[in-house]
């Protein structure tokens, strides 16, 4: 309340009228003012409030600078949340030295409320928004003193010094003016950020459409390109995206949502798991299945989950628990006899293997290797021995030395 | 001390750790039995103590720096006396006697020797069995004296001598 002064109703020079309301009221902060039932003139530079008719006759009436003005917001509906918001918060920085005599010398509060007894006018919000964001009082030239020459009062015609304040800052108040209008540069920037990563996922289908594009290009110009090349590049594209991923809003309910994204696991991972001996572990194909997906990330319980039902959908690969807890997507003719066959070969060829010489050699995670021991010995075609070096495997001897 | 002749697990590392695989195990465990009444026959030994066993060749192998466990070496002893070829002698476990025949075997193998030397109803002590010049040829010459009696008494069970007491000793009649 102490940022308004006592003026009479003229516009200064470059200022423009805007708006007006009536049936306004105006409160300090929290507390009611004498200052009811007004009507309300918004100009590029002031808001002006002033009794009915006081202000098209020029009379004195109360005038709030809009530098003042840093944040403006509308109060949330009533106490019973019915007909929508009344009023205007208006945040306001701190008063400038110089400033004409007003209705209170100090206030507690920092934010003044305007009470519109119809309803905000949503125009006039817009407006008051626009006038506060278009800072008219910085475009005009400093030297222009804020006095109109049409204003009238003579007497105490000491030069506001306002407008030049807003630009040139002093002492705290100018500190605090420059750290509020940080915070506003940080506030406006942090929207742009966020709009463009919105923009960015937006964006996102299309590029998997072009990349789709692109491949079906390829194919239809096979006699420039040789065969080789076409697989390859296209084989680039299935694992940079899934064209259409599976996500959780195009489902009404998680089972059809697992589903779903199951047969999509099931029918990029085919391929991968060849490649990578028929076996990976869950957590590998958690950061595969992500990095096809690009920006529609799944949860790694999702991945569980989807990979139960794996055996449902008769998917060619399935989820498979080790006794000891790591869990595996396996491919079905990937059976343990095959593993373990393959794994007494390289028994046999190496003499003695570890779990970490053998992820080596069979190009595995040290924990698929250890299981693939594991698996061989419990079908009796490895034996262990564990020392202080560690625990290695064995070709199974005792068997076959006596059979 | 008589050479032993070592199998070829011996040198084998995962020997030395008994196996999880049902199969294997049993397969190592039978090695490892008859490696120590192997070892057992050779050295003349009746009794083995646990604690003190796993420093001895028979349980490690320097060449390959590989020792058997106690706990393991208590599953194989275990596992031998099930087949009564071997048995603890104190509660805890840790001091066993190790049978490389049977009791039952030991016995018959004194009452063999009994009849075929006419010694049917006849008395000898058990210092002449054991140190007898008569006995030097037979194989429970020099037989553990405790492994000796637990013998004679399985014999005795089915009647085919009496073990009796002298002043200081102890004598067996065969019938």
């Amino acid at each position: 309340m102490d940022r308004f002064e006592y003026i009479e109703a003229r516009l200064f020079d470059g200022e423009n009228y805007l708006k007006r309301d009536k049936n306004v009221k105006i409160y300090d902060g929290d507390d009611k003012t004498q200052y009811v039932d007004g009507e309300v003139v918004l100009t590029t530079h002031r808001i002006l409030w002033g009794k009915p008719g006081d202000i098209p006759k020029g009379l004195v009436c109360l005038s709030l600078h809009l530098y003042y003005v840093f944040c403006i917001e509308e109060e949330s509906g009533g106490v019973f949340g019915l007909g929508g918001p009344k009023r205007i918060i208006l945040h306001l920085g701190p008063a400038l030295p110089g400033k004409r005599p007003g209705p209170a010398v100090v206030s507690p509060y920092h934010f003044i409320k305007l009470s519109f007894k119809d309803g905000i006018d949503q125009t006039f919000y817009k407006a008051l928004n626009d006038a506060v964001t278009a800072k008219a009082w910085e475009r005009s030239t400093p030297i222009a003193s804020p006095i109109s020459t049409r204003s009238l009062t003579s007497g105490n015609a000491k030069p506001s010094v306002a407008p030049v304040n807003s630009k040139l800052r002093f002492g705290i108040v100018g500190i605090e003016r420059s750290i509020e209008e940080q915070h506003r540069a940080t506030d406006e920037s942090i929207t742009v950020a966020f709009k463009d990563l919105t923009k960015l996922m937006e964006k996102a289908k299309d590029m998997v459409a072009i990349s789709k594009n692109i491949s079906t290009k390829i194919r239809d110009k096979q006699g420039d390109i040789s065969e080789d090349d076409t697989v390859r590049f296209k084989s680039y594209l299935m694992s940079l995206g899934i064209d259409d991923p599976v996500t959780r809003d195009t489902f009404r309910s998680d089972s059809e949502y697992y589903l779903g994204l199951a047969q999509q696991i099931s029918d990029m991972m085919v391929a991968v798991l060849m490649d990578c001996g028929g076996i990976m572990s869950l957590a590998d194909v958690w950061c595969r299945v992500n990095r096809a997906r690009g920006l529609e990330l799944i949860s790694p319980e999702d991945l569980l989950n989807a990979c139960k039902l794996l055996q449902r959908i008769d998917a060619p690969m399935s989820l498979r628990k080790f006794p000891s807890g790591a869990c595996v997507l396996q491919l079905n003719s990937n059976r343990d006899e095959e593993i373990a066959r393959t794994t007494s070969d390289l028994l046999e060829e190496n003499g003695s293997l570890t779990p970490v010489t053998l992820s080596q050699i069979a190009n595995v995670s040290v924990l698929l290797a250890r299981e693939r021991l594991f698996a061989t010995e419990r079908l009796g075609l490895a034996c262990r021995d564990e020392s202080i070096e560690g625990l290695a495997f064995y070709p199974n001897l005792f068997l076959k030395e006596t059979s | 001390m008589a050479e032993i002749s070592w199998p070829w697990q011996y040198n084998f590392p995962p020997f030395f750790t008994i196996q999880p695989h049902t199969e294997t195990k049993a397969k190592q465990l039978e090695a490892w039995e008859q490696l120590i009444a192997e070892y057992m026959k050779t050295t003349k030994q009746s009794t083995l103590d646990i604690r003190e066993s796993q420093n001895s060749p028979l349980f490690s192998n320097a060449s390959i720096n590989r020792k058997l466990s106690q706990e393991s070496i208590l599953t194989i002893l275990e596992d031998m006396a099930k087949t009564g070829r071997a048995a603890p002698v104190d509660k805890s476990k840790n001091v066993w006697e190790v049978y490389w025949h049977s009791l039952d075997e030991w016995g018959n193998m004194v009452y063999t020797w009994a009849c075929n030397n006419g010694m049917n109803n006849s008395v000898c002590t058990l210092f002449e069995l054991r140190e007898g010049d008569n006995t030097a040829d037979e194989e429970f010459h020099g037989l553990d004296m405790n492994v000796l009696i637990k013998a004679l008494k399985t014999l005795e069970l089915k009647g085919r001598c009496e073990l009796m007491e002298f002043d200081d000793n102890q004598g067996v009649k065969f019938f």
